[in-house]
C-alpha cells in the first residue's frame, strides 16, 4: 500500500436539507461529491480533514433540465451523463465537447460537474465552456439561495466564492440560439490528460461582423479566465482570418501562465494564441462560416 | 461502519473504516484478486470494477460510497459470452504480456460491449483510454477487442 488516507469522520446526506444541516453544523470538513479528486487529495495529503460529508447520494441534485430558454444541470450530475445527454449535445454542444475530453470513462462515471467546479482547479475543463456560455451558479445555504456568475465564482487555485455553509446546487446556462461555440484542449497526450491549456470560444455574427465574441481559457492563470482584450478587439469587426489572428495574440494580456510539470509558461503562452485562433475558426464553422 | 452491497451477484456485508478504499476491501477482505493495485491514484485502470454496470476505479472510491450498490469484478463476469470472447481474442492477438493490466482492460471492454457502444476503432480507443498497458503498445488490445465484438455479434 503506497497511500493511507488519514482517519476522518464520515457523514452521509441523502437529501439537500440533510447536507445543509451537516455543513452548517460541522467545522473542518470537505464535501465528497464523486470523490475522484477528493480521495486522491486525501491520499496525498493535500487536505487533511476531520470530517467528510458525502453528498453523492442526493438524487435531487442529479438532473439535466431543458427549460427552453435555459438548460439547468444539477451539481451532482455525472460527467458521463453530461457527455451523453441529448439535451446538452443539442443545446450546449461546447460543454459536451469539453466533458468528453475530461479524464477517463472510469472517472467520468463517478465525477460530477459540481465537484469539478468546486474543486476549483485552474485546469478545470468544465469552466471555459461555462464562461463563454455566461453560466450562473446557484448556491444554496440554510439562509437561502443566491446566484453567482461563473466568472465570479473562482477566486484562486482551490478557492471559490462558496461560503463554508453553502453548497452548489445547480448550473444555469442561458440558451442563445444562433451562436457558434467550440472547445479545444491541448494536453501532454491525446487522451486522459490534464490541460496544458484549453480554450472555449463563442461567436455571434451579424452581417459578416462579430456581434458578440467570448473567449475563455484554463490552466494559464490562477483561475480560468476570460480574454476580454481579444473579445473587445473583435466586436464589431469584420469576420476575417486576419482579424482573428490579430485578436488571438491579444489573449496574452489576460493570461499569466506558470511553468509546471505539464508545460513551460512560454509554451502555454504560444499555445494559448494558437488554440484561441483555431477555436474561433471552429466556432465560426459551427454557424456555417468559413474564413 | 457496516457496508452492504452486491458483489458478483451475492449480498455481502463488510465492516470498514470510512477511510478504506474499495480496492482494499475487495482484495484484502473479500479475496477478489483480479482487481489489481496499480497506481492507486486513478490513472492506470488496473483496479477497474463495474459499479451498477459502469466501469469505475476501485482505488479512488471509498468503500462507504458503494453501500447498497452493485459491484462486479472479472470474477463475476468471466463466464459470460462477452468475456469468454475477449479472453480468447486477447490470447490470439497477443494482447497479453505481463497480464497485470488485463483484468482491467477486459472489465472495461465488457462494459463497452454491454452498453452497445458502436465498435469503431475510435470508440474502442475512447472507452479504453483509462486503462494503461506498458507491454503491448495497445494495437493488439484494440485488435483483440474489435475481434471479440465481431465474434459475439
Amino acid at each position: 500500500m503506497f497511500y493511507r488516507i488519514p482517519k476522518f469522520n464520515y457523514y452521509r446526506a441523502s437529501t439537500l436539507d440533510e447536507a445543509l444541516d451537516l455543513v452548517s453544523s460541522l467545522n473542518d470538513f470537505k464535501v465528497l461529491a464523486g470523490g475522484t479528486d477528493l480521495v486522491i487529495d486525501l491520499k496525498v495529503r493535500r487536505y487533511t480533514v476531520k470530517n467528510v460529508v458525502d453528498i453523492s447520494r442526493i438524487k435531487e441534485l442529479d438532473y439535466i433540465a431543458d427549460d427552453g430558454d435555459r438548460v439547468r444541470i444539477g451539481a451532482l450530475t455525472k460527467l458521463q451523463s453530461i457527455a451523453d445527454s441529448p439535451i446538452i449535445r443539442e443545446k450546449v454542444p461546447v460543454l459536451a465537447d469539453a466533458v468528453r475530453e475530461m479524464a477517463s470513462w472510469q472517472i467520468r462515471n463517478i465525477a460530477t460537474i459540481g465537484g469539478n467546479l468546486c474543486n476549483a482547479s485552474p485546469a478545470a475543463d468544465t469552466a471555459p465552456p461555462l464562461y463563454v456560455l455566461n453560466a450562473t451558479l446557484r448556491l444554496v445555504s440554510k439562509e437561502g439561495e443566491r446566484e453567482v456568475p461563473i466568472a465570479e465564482f473562482f477566486l484562486g487555485p482551490r478557492k471559490t466564492a462558496l461560503r463554508s455553509k453553502e453548497l452548489l446546487k445547480e448550473i444555469v446556462i442561458p440558451h442563445e440560439p444562433g451562436c457558434g461555440a467550440s472547445f479545444l484542449k491541448l494536453g501532454r497526450r491525446n487522451s486522459f490528460t490534464l490541460s496544458v491549456v484549453a480554450v472555449a470560444t463563442l461567436v455571434k455574427v451579424v452581417e459578416n461582423k462579430f456581434a458578440d465574441v467570448r473567449i475563455a481559457l484554463n490552466s494559464v492563470a490562477p483561475t480560468p479566465v476570460r480574454a476580454r482584450k481579444a473579445e473587445e478587439y473583435l466586436k464589431g469587426k469584420e469576420v476575417s482570418l486576419d482579424n482573428i489572428t490579430e485578436a488571438a495574440k491579444l489573449v496574452l494580456h489576460d493570461i499569466s501562465p506558470i511553468s509546471d510539470v505539464r508545460a513551460s509558461a512560454e509554451y502555454r503562452k504560444d499555445m494559448s494564441v494558437v488554440l484561441t485562433r483555431d477555436s474561433l475558426i471552429k466556432s465560426l464553422e459551427r454557424i456555417g462560416i468559413k474564413v | 461502519m457496516k457496508v452492504s452491497f452486491k458483489l458478483n451477484g451475492e449480498d455481502v456485508t463488510v465492516d470498514v473504516e470510512p477511510n478504506e478504499i474499495l480496492l482494499d476491501t475487495l482484495r484484502l477482505k473479500l479475496g477478489i484478486k483480479s482487481v489489481k493495485r496499480g497506481c492507486e491514484r486513478a490513472e492506470c485502470g488496473a483496479c477497474t470494477v463495474l459499479l451498477n454496470g459502469s466501469p469505475v476505479y476501485s482505488c479512488t472510491l471509498l468503500t462507504v460510497q458503494i453501500d447498497g450498490k452493485e459491484v462486479r469484478t472479472l470474477e463475476g463476469i468471466q463466464d459470460t459470452p462477452e468475456v469468454k470472447a475477449l479472453v480468447s481474442k486477447f490470447v490470439e492477438a497477443g494482447a497479453v504480456q505481463c497480464g497485470f493490466c488485463t483484468p482491467g482492460f477486459i472489465v472495461t471492454a465488457y462494459a463497452m460491449i454491454k452498453k452497445g457502444v458502436e465498435p469503431t476503432s475510435e470508440n474502442i480507443k475512447k472507452a479504453l483510454e483509462g486503462n494503461i498497458c506498458r507491454c503491448t503498445g495497445y494495437k493488439k488490445i484494440i485488435d483483440a477487442v474489435t475481434k471479440a465484438i465481431e465474434s459475439v455479434k
